[in-house]
């Protein structure tokens, strides 16, 4: 029975450690800027498909990870990434119905709701950084998402059929 | 998380989400509260940093054997040319370097026949840049060194051209740094032509440092170089911080517009120093501490 749960969390927690590894990877000074936000965009696909088993409780422990990956304020990515899956869970069936387009802009309108939490957080606590830092990754992520959502489909369609 | 997946009477409704939810945000700035205050979390920040630690060493592991297929795939040729000219730059540092010994030497006489305090030695150690990105917002980076290396937070970082940066967050195996060029960060230096003291602020460029706080008739020209000051008791004195690339005065105000170019690449490093300055015995005058620091 647990073993079978684990098998079940796998694909789940498999997409979080690369998203997290791909947010660590060094990228070049000028495109570090336009990485896309892959652990929100991970986070919000499993809180649409699977939302009883997904939500908030693991949005906040991937948060305060990638809080001390990136060395920020200890709450500020948990806080944030906490917001956008409460809103993806609260609305998931809305969410599920849109055609893909309208799910891309969803999308867009969540991130930057995200990056703006980030940049609200960093400013109360007097951290400046420039604009593009902020606004870059909220167009680079909804252009990302149709992949992300083709490649974690048939992942979770399995991952729903064996819970 | 929750039960089982098979109460399909109103799947909209998940049990209690609004109020964990709540729950978690209000933990969460409770956490950013404490964060920003003090270091009252450093413990917490330290055991999940011990989780990351792997993955950061992953995510590594590309670049370093890049770097390392790419050193053994050189030829003999590059490396004999190579060789030839490390062996002249390391005479010539030789060479300079006996002077140095004697104006040393020289230096603690007179400093002993004033009866000044004496200047100690620095250690150094070499540590390397991790290719891991940390935090976007800032000017930052990751070294592969901890506090089980000794590594303590507002500990100068130095390369082979001059200052990085310093120690914001020791982990146990890695340590976060912050750079010279970052908008948060504060250098006290002085000019090394006529010991003029003022500080340099980042301002988030790479290539630039401010210079805010010099009045319209300082003594400051296009070509001076900065050195660390020690005022602020972060950085050893005497290090290369930057060389002053524009000045601009400006008659109707008060003070001049004065920028540095950094002297160590900032974007650039892959291999630093951490210095361990000598703790100051007795203030005899320069262990004020004001000014510095993010």
């Amino acid at each position: 029975m647990s073993n079978d749960r684990a098998i079940r969390h796998l694909p789940v927690i498999l997409s979080i450690i690369v998203a997290l590894a791909l947010t660590m990877l060094p990228l070049p000074r000028v495109i570090e800027a336009f990485r896309p936000n892959w652990v929100a965009l991970i986070l919000i696909f499993w809180a649409l498909s699977v939302p009883r088993s997904y939500s908030v409780g693991i949005a906040w422990i991937v948060g305060i990870v990638l809080d001390v990956s990136h060395g920020t304020l200890l709450g500020q990515y948990a806080l944030a990434l906490c917001t956008v899956v409460y809103i993806v869970v609260r609305f998931h069936l809305l969410i599920r119905v849109f055609p893909p387009l309208q799910v891309t802009a969803t999308v867009f309108a969540l991130i930057a709701l995200y990056q703006f939490l980030l940049f609200w957080i960093n400013g109360v606590a007097g951290i400046t950084a420039p604009a593009i830092v902020y606004w870059a990754p909220v167009l680079t992520s909804a252009i990302l998402w149709p992949l992300i959502f083709t490649l974690l489909s048939g992942v979770s369609f399995r991952v729903q059929m064996r819970g | 998380m929750v039960a089982s997946r098979n109460t399909t009477t109103n799947p909209a409704r998940i049990p209690a989400l609004g109020l964990r939810t709540l729950v978690l945000m209000f933990l969460s700035i409770l956490l950013m509260f404490l964060d920003n205050r003090d270091n009252h979390l450093d413990a917490v920040r330290n055991t999940i940093g011990t989780a990351v630690y792997p993955l950061r060493v992953i995510v590594d592991a590309p670049v370093r054997l890049w770097t390392w297929a790419r050193e053994g795939s050189q030829s003999r040729d590059d490396l004999q040319l190579e060789n030839a000219r490390l062996k002249a730059e390391q005479l010539l540092t030789r060479a300079r370097l006996q002077r140095l010994n004697s104006l040393e030497a020289e230096n603690a006489r007179l400093r002993a026949m004033l009866d000044a305090r004496e200047q100690f030695e620095d250690r150094v150690r070499v540590a390397e840049i991790m290719a891991v990105d940390s935090n976007i917002f800032r000017h930052s980076l990751v070294i592969d060194v901890g506090s089980s290396d000794g590594v303590y937070d507002g500990q100068a970082i130095v390369d082979a051209e001059g200052v990085v940066g310093q120690v914001i967050k020791t982990g146990p195996m890695t340590s976060e740094a912050i750079l010279i060029s970052d908008p948060g960060h504060a250098l006290p230096v002085e000019v090394n032509r006529n010991g003029l003291r003022t500080i340099a602020y980042g301002i988030g460029e790479f290539g630039r440092l401010d210079l805010p706080g010099l009045a319209n008739n300082a003594d400051i020209q296009v070509g001076d170089l900065l050195v660390t000051s020690g005022l602020g008791g972060a950085f050893p004195n005497g290090y290369p911080v930057a060389v002053v690339s524009t000045v601009n005065r400006i008659p109707q105000r008060a003070f001049a517009d004065v920028s540095a170019t950094p002297s160590a690449a900032l974007d650039q490093v892959r291999e630093i120093m951490l210095v361990w300055s000598t703790p100051p015995d007795d203030d005899t005058g320069d262990a004020a501490s004001d000014g510095d620091d993010e």
